[in-house]
């Protein structure tokens, strides 16, 4: 009897002993031949189910860039469903290797958490829709107000630091889910309904009489949004980094995936042989094989095709691409050189 | 503890007695499970807290000095968006024990109207609880929440509100009363309620003793009635009216100024009062039946009415069984407030749910919930344990 429970206790010790310290990322990843990639439980345009069950969208797209690049299949990836509760917990422990949910980038979760954020995919910001016939024109007037908001990120902390900065008062209505917080809104138990402007369209498309109601053209906040890693591991933050980053240069460099195969026997423009692993050796710097970006891009396409497919203006979200178009078309969205 | 010494007086006490005499080796097999057991507890904990560590997942509760940056639109104490998370999280506790309290207050008088009624002899009467009993407890509580809510929701538009005297309002909002602003002698009028409630207290005991003497009984309801009421009335009035009402009015947007009780509150606690008191009903109905019917017979042969048996003698005799079961469901339905976060009822979850959003604390905050409820669980089970002991049968 004795021994036996002794036995347990020393078996249990032995099991909660081994750490959590591991190799790398990349080679963890590479070993158990999948990767393991924390999205959204379900967010129109972002993360969804296609009619066949699979996980797809904008934030599922990076995952399966960087599942191509790293093990050579877009469909090596494991989703892992994560809320606003769960999700930094969920990467913290290991359970997943990248976070790709639209999950906004601020200093206390790059330091204070110990995450690293690997850039930015979407930019976003807080706004108001509210009704022509309160005729208001600027988030400003609404002094008095009652404000339904959407729970779950950081959406209240915004409309408490702008209603303070500005010295209006405000009822504010926070409710969880969406779907609710748009019944609210309807039923004008609020004056506006406040959320991220991506979300804001999405929610807009859905309402019946959708000319009554408008965007209010202040953008409250700045929403980041982009993947994010634990922080202590460079070298799968790099990798993690020069995926995204390798999407948007090949929308700059004018590569897509119809011809990404193409441009990879080699071409005239040094830095589209550098990306696709004609010349240098930019893979092997990062720990991969040449033809690592080929993959990446292959996945989806560049990000304008990414960004077309899942949110554009030809989605239900019918998003225009605004700062998210590329730096040097009227956009804000920039990626470092690649040499 | 007489014999063992006798035997051990006998025998003399051998170190080979703790492993051959029965009753040692059972003390020491006791013990020695205790102390693998605190080893084992000790040791999961202690690696729990390391391993977190490493994890990064654990940095302490020191977030909650921390501001908090958001407004919460109910609020017993004061709170702005400069105050720290820690009387953030204070508030939403507070909002949760005032709607847990009063739902507790409805759910009760509700359910032990239902579970009587449900005895009555009145074929329609009994029906129509039995339907509402065995409608409401099959259908989830959190669909009744919301259902509550979306009702409330279909209440006048703000700029349409129902008034009274233009004092009072009612729209899809909630409800706005005036608020009370409390001048020099408010305080004699606060007094004299309190004196009213002790005053009638003194008087309901001085009554039973009479009672148990002469056998003359008084009407205690109405007179207490009268001297927790009429008596602040009463002062407020000698004192000069010192509570001035100030009535909302109408603003751009909303009705400003005033008291407002909002429809997620309303749809809250309706819903909890409404769910619980089916479960209390039932509970109250088996109590009742539970007492042997000889008891009734007794007291109707001895000229009592019946509702006087009924509170008198039926009541007092179940009651010992109703409550064990009645602290679940109280219990039960302070759990269940934590559902109001589907609605935006800022309670403790909903509010912990935004600081744990935004501070990331996962772990610390959770566990905050976690001992809040904890906490407030065995607070009431202690009451209604105490009150349980109180009402026993005292046999004689």
């Amino acid at each position: 009897m004795k021994y036996k429970l002794l036995g347990t206790l020393v078996a249990t010790a032995a099991i909660a002993c081994v750490s959590i310290a591991s190799a790398g990322t990349l080679d963890d990843v590479k070993k158990r031949g999948h990767l393991k990639c924390a999205i959204n439980t379900g967010l129109p345009g972002f993360a969804y189910t296609d009619d066949k069950g699979n996980w797809t969208g904008f934030d599922v797209a990076y995952c399966r860039a960087l599942a191509a690049a790293v093990l050579g299949d877009p469909n090596k990836v494991k989703y892992k469903n994560t809320t606003g509760k769960t999700r930094f917990p969920t990467l913290a422990s290991g359970e997943v290797d990248v976070l790709s949910r639209n999950t906004t980038w601020t200093l206390s979760r790059d330091v204070d958490l110990g995450f690293t954020f690997l850039g930015v995919s979407y930019y976003d910001g807080q706004g108001f829709i509210g009704r022509k016939s309160l005729g208001v024109k600027s988030a400003k007037d609404l002094d008095g107000a009652s404000v339904c908001i959407q729970t779950g990120t950081t959406t209240e902390l915004n409309l408490a630091d702008f209603f303070r900065s500005n010295n209006i008062k405000y009822e504010p209505v926070p409710i969880e889910t969406n779907s609710e917080a748009r019944a609210g809104y309807l039923a004008e138990r609020c004056d506006v309904y406040t959320t991220d402007a991506s979300g804001l369209a999405a929610t807009k498309s859905t309402f019946k009489d959708a000319s009554k109601h408008m965007v209010f053209p202040e953008i409250i906040s700045k929403e980041p949004l982009g993947p994010l890693v634990r922080q202590g591991d460079d070298q799968w933050a790099d990798i993690g980094r020069w995926v995204l980053n390798s999407l948007i240069i090949a929308e700059e460099l004018n590569i897509t995936k119809a011809n990404v195969s193409a441009k990879a026997n080699g071409t005239k423009n040094p830095e589209v042989n550098r990306l696709l692993g004609t010349e240098g050796s930019i893979g092997k710097m990062l720990g991969l094989d040449p033809k690592w970006a080929v993959r990446a891009i292959s996945a989806h396409g560049n990000y304008s095709e990414i960004f077309e497919k899942f949110i554009g203006k030809n989605t239900p979200l019918g998003l225009a691409r605004g700062q998210n178009a590329l730096y040097n078309k009227g956009g804000i969205l920039y990626a470092p050189p690649v040499r | 503890m007489a014999r063992n010494g006798e035997q051990t007086q006998n025998t003399g006490f051998k170190l080979v007695n703790l492993w051959t005499d029965e009753r040692y080796r059972g003390l020491i097999f006791q013990f020695a499970l205790v102390l693998a057991l605190f080893i084992f507890i000790a040791f999961i904990v202690s690696n729990t807290i390391q391993n977190l560590k490493t994890a990064g997942l654990a940095s302490g509760y020191s977030f909650i000095f921390d501001t908090a940056s958001f407004d919460i639109n109910q609020r017993l104490i004061e709170y702005s968006s400069t105050s720290t998370y820690g009387r953030a999280i204070i508030v939403g506790g507070l909002n949760t024990i005032v709607v847990a309290v009063l739902g507790i207050f409805a759910s009760t008088i509700i359910g032990f109207f239902a579970g009587i009624l449900r005895l009555s002899n009145n074929f329609l009467i009994s029906r129509l609880v039995t339907v509402y009993v065995e409608f409401i407890r099959n259908v989830p509580v959190l669909l009744q929440i919301i259902f509550w809510w979306v009702i409330l929701l279909a209440l006048p538009k703000v700029r349409q509100s129902l008034s009274i005297g233009d004092s009072i309002f009612l729209n899809n909002r909630g409800v706005r009363l005036p608020s009370p602003i409390f001048e020099d002698g408010s305080l004699f009028v606060l007094a004299a309620f309190v004196l009213g409630i002790v005053l009638s207290l003194f008087i309901r005991r001085w009554s039973l003793k009479r009672q148990e003497v002469t056998g003359q009984t008084l009407p205690i309801g109405i007179i207490s009635i009268a001297l927790i009421a009429v008596l602040p009335v009463l002062v407020y009035i000698i004192a000069g009216q010192p509570i001035e009402f100030q009535a909302p009015l109408r603003g751009k947007f909303n009705l400003r100024g005033g008291l407002n009780i909002t429809p997620e509150f309303v749809a809250l606690w309706l819903a909890l009062s409404t769910y619980t008191a089916a479960f209390i009903s039932e509970i109250v109905r088996s109590g009742i039946l539970s007492v042997s019917s000889g008891q009734k017979e007794a007291a109707r042969a001895l000229g009592l009415k019946q509702n006087i048996t009924m509170r008198k003698i039926v009541l007092p005799q179940a009651l010992r069984v109703i409550i064990p079961p009645l602290t679940s469901q109280y219990l039960n339905l302070t759990k269940n407030s934590s559902l109001a976060v589907a609605i935006g009822y800022q309670d403790i979850v909903s509010i912990g749910d935004t600081v744990l959003n935004q501070s990331g604390q996962a772990l610390e905050m959770i566990s905050i919930f976690m001992a809040f409820y904890l906490t407030l669980s065995l607070a009431m089970s202690a009451f209604m344990n105490w009150y349980n002991e109180k009402i026993k049968l005292v046999e004689r």
